[in-house]
């Protein structure tokens, strides 16, 4: 996939393949086998589009939710039927409240939404590092949720938007899983992508090179939050509500635990420890019921996170592709160092 | 000043004494291992659970009951760094603030494995909420006790830090831990004093926070927890008097933002909260008392 012949075929051969497989699994499984599927499918977008600052750039972000909730809600509000607006939702203008959209144009509406709201927050909050940046945007979530539950005009506040149609699928998640990772990895494979783990290794060296920072920092953050937009839009119409703590902090968590799974940079990698983390939710969530064991899977999964970061902190792939992915016009990286001197140089502030 | 104004100034004070308490912990640890550790508020959780535990089960004496708190806080303080942080000593930071975000959900939902998620009510001796007589404003003797025990233990967490020996280690290993170490300083001792320390106190405001608002929950921990990292973060991280600052100039700021705004304005204070840690990054990165970070290639 990286530009060669061989690549292209082998991305078009493996896009046929999933979709023969949605289709086998639309033909044959029930409803709620397919929603939870649906949901893995959801988490392989969260965890990639996260991948592009997380794991490429190096900006530790916990914004995610917060963008998953700006474009969950600006689609679902496109969406919702124009003969039940005018109650629910009282103070949205009439133009606004006369319109019902289809599910496509809404997610992309509730996209766009998502990515300029992270342009207007990112410019302040992209100045931070490491631990800073992360706590800001976990803000993020908190500051967003108050501001939802206040404008119950058009967000129905606490009570949240119910009775949203279900028009998600397993196709459109499909669809949007697969232009998720092709945008991605074409990032990654580009001059800009480059730059960004560039940036990631050595910001000053990075910014002597001649990389614009803020503005590749920002386009990384943006392209993230757009495509955690449209998640959010699919989310909303597959769960069909969405309250103002239904995307919260355990979910960037849960987001976060793939991607460090996967090996942070490595798209392949956050696909697929995102599936896999789904299915072991969704194996252990039974157990939990039947032994009344509530929080198992989630203690389970942090075992497991903090396992991987002291015996493997590469994850699955380092920041790699699998070699049968990558083609061969692109000489592989050297990997990431797990430990640098610089890190324990106190004198030093983030990294 | 009005009884209103002087009431609102007295419950800031009261969050204020918790959110200090809790950040110094952030700070000592950030201070020595550069590490933010998101499980902090937790161990509040912990101490809040140690005390119902004490109360219910043994109905120990109140002193005993802050004693068992701060050592129970300081063993799982110790615990967390053995178990956790220790294994990653070296590694770039994102790993060790991503292992403090799975320990804290590590010790959430073991909280609600044990305990369930439902909130319970904390039945602290019926002296403590008798209302302080002949204040124009309404004062338990458990706030001022709050107040009084938070100044106490800041004194002797002082007087520690700038008087022992082992306080010297540990703003030595503040300083710079590789010199540190060349001088012959047992810098996993001054690490666990500071784990220890930090969680103690952490314990303690969990306490206060059962002992003030009655109920108590797994979860409580988390979100008092990154206000009071904001705490930290006004005065400047890795500075101790700092962190004590930044804790009662937040805990007043919210009391004052919810007390004197218009009402319709309340739901917005934990918005509050993080706009003004955006805020005071961006315009005062290093805090009220913190020191510049150098940026070297």
């Amino acid at each position: 996939m990286s530009g060669t012949a061989r690549g292209w075929s082998l991305a078009a051969g493996l896009t046929v393949a999933g979709a023969v497989a949605v289709w086998l699994a639309t033909a044959s499984l029930n409803n709620y086998l397919l929603t939870l599927i649906a949901f893995a499918g959801i988490n392989v977008i969260l965890a990639v589009s996260l991948t592009l600052a997380n794991g490429l750039t190096g900006l530790f972000s916990l914004g995610h939710p917060a963008f998953m909730m700006v474009g969950g809600y600006v689609a679902a509000i496109l969406t919702f039927p124009a003969s039940r607006k005018g109650f629910m939702l009282p103070d949205l203008p009439d133009w606004l409240a006369a319109q019902q959209w289809p599910l496509l144009p809404a997610l992309l509406a509730g996209g766009a939404a998502a990515g300029i709201a992270a342009v207007i927050v990112g410019f302040p909050v992209l100045r931070l590092r490491g631990h800073y940046l992360a706590v800001a945007t976990l803000g993020l979530i908190f500051i967003l949720r108050a501001v939802v539950n206040n404008l119950d005009g058009y967000t129905r506040g606490a009570l949240g938007l119910s009775g949203i149609p279900r028009l998600t699928d397993l196709w459109w998640v499909y669809g949007w899983a697969v232009a998720t990772i092709f945008v991605c990895w074409r990032v990654k494979q580009s001059s800009l992508g480059r730059t960004m783990m560039a940036m990631r290794e050595n910001e000053m060296a990075a910014a002597c090179m001649g990389v614009p920072l803020a503005r590749t920092r920002l386009l990384a953050f943006a392209i993230g939050a757009i495509l955690a937009g449209i998640a959010g839009g699919l989310w909303a119409h597959l769960v069909t509500n969405l309250t103002p703590t239904s995307l919260g902090v355990f979910l960037a968590f849960q987001i976060v635990v793939m991607i460090v799974l996967g090996g942070q940079g490595s798209i392949t990698g956050a696909a697929v420890a995102a599936l896999g983390l789904s299915a072991i939710a969704n194996l252990l969530r039974p157990v939990e019921q039947t032994t009344g064991l509530y929080g198992l899977t989630q203690i389970v999964v942090a075992l497991v996170l903090i396992g991987v970061l002291i015996f493997r902190s590469q994850g699955l792939f380092g920041s790699r592709e699998p070699a049968f992915l990558q083609g061969k016009a692109v000489p592989s990286l050297p990997e990431r160092q797990p430990a640098t001197p610089d890190n324990t140089d106190p004198q030093r502030g983030s990294t | 000043m009005s009884d209103y104004l002087l009431q609102q100034l007295a419950n800031g004070l009261i969050l204020g004494s918790m959110y200090a308490l809790v950040a110094i912990g952030f700070s000592m640890i950030y201070g020595i291992v550069r590490l933010i550790n998101f499980a902090h508020g937790d161990i509040a959780m912990i101490g809040a659970f140690t005390a119902l535990a004490a109360l219910m089960a043994a109905d120990l004496p109140i002193i005993v009951v802050v004693l068992a708190v701060l050592l129970v806080g300081a063993a799982v303080g110790l615990a967390i760094e053995a178990v956790a942080f220790r294994p990653l000593r070296g590694a770039p930071q994102v790993n060790g603030f991503i292992t403090s975000l799975a320990v804290s959900v590590l010790i959430q939902n073991t909280g609600i494995l044990v305990l369930t998620a439902e909130p319970r009510s904390v039945a602290f001796p019926a002296f403590l909420s008798q209302p302080i007589a002949g204040l124009p404003i309404t004062v338990d003797l458990v706030d001022v006790l709050i107040v009084v025990l938070a100044i106490v233990l800041m004194a002797a967490l002082g007087a520690i830090v700038n008087r022992t020996r082992l306080g010297m280690a540990m703003r030595a290993t503040a300083e710079n831990l590789d010199v540190a170490r060349l001088m012959g300083i047992n810098v996993n001792r001054a690490i666990m004093a500071a784990f220890a320390i930090g969680s103690a106190l952490a314990g303690m405001a969990g306490l206060m926070w059962g002992a003030r608002y009655g109920q108590i929950d797994p979860m409580m921990g988390f979100l008092p927890g990154l206000k009071a990292f904001v705490a930290a973060v006004i005065g400047g991280v890795g500075s101790i008097p700092g962190a004590m600052l930044g804790g009662y100039l937040l805990g007043l700021a919210e009391v004052l933002f919810v007390g004197l705004l218009p009402p319709e304005y309340a739901g917005f204070r934990d918005a509050f909260v993080f706009g003004t840690l955006i805020l005071v990054l961006l315009v005062l990165p290093n805090g009220l008392l913190g020191r510049a970070a150098e940026d070297r290639a």
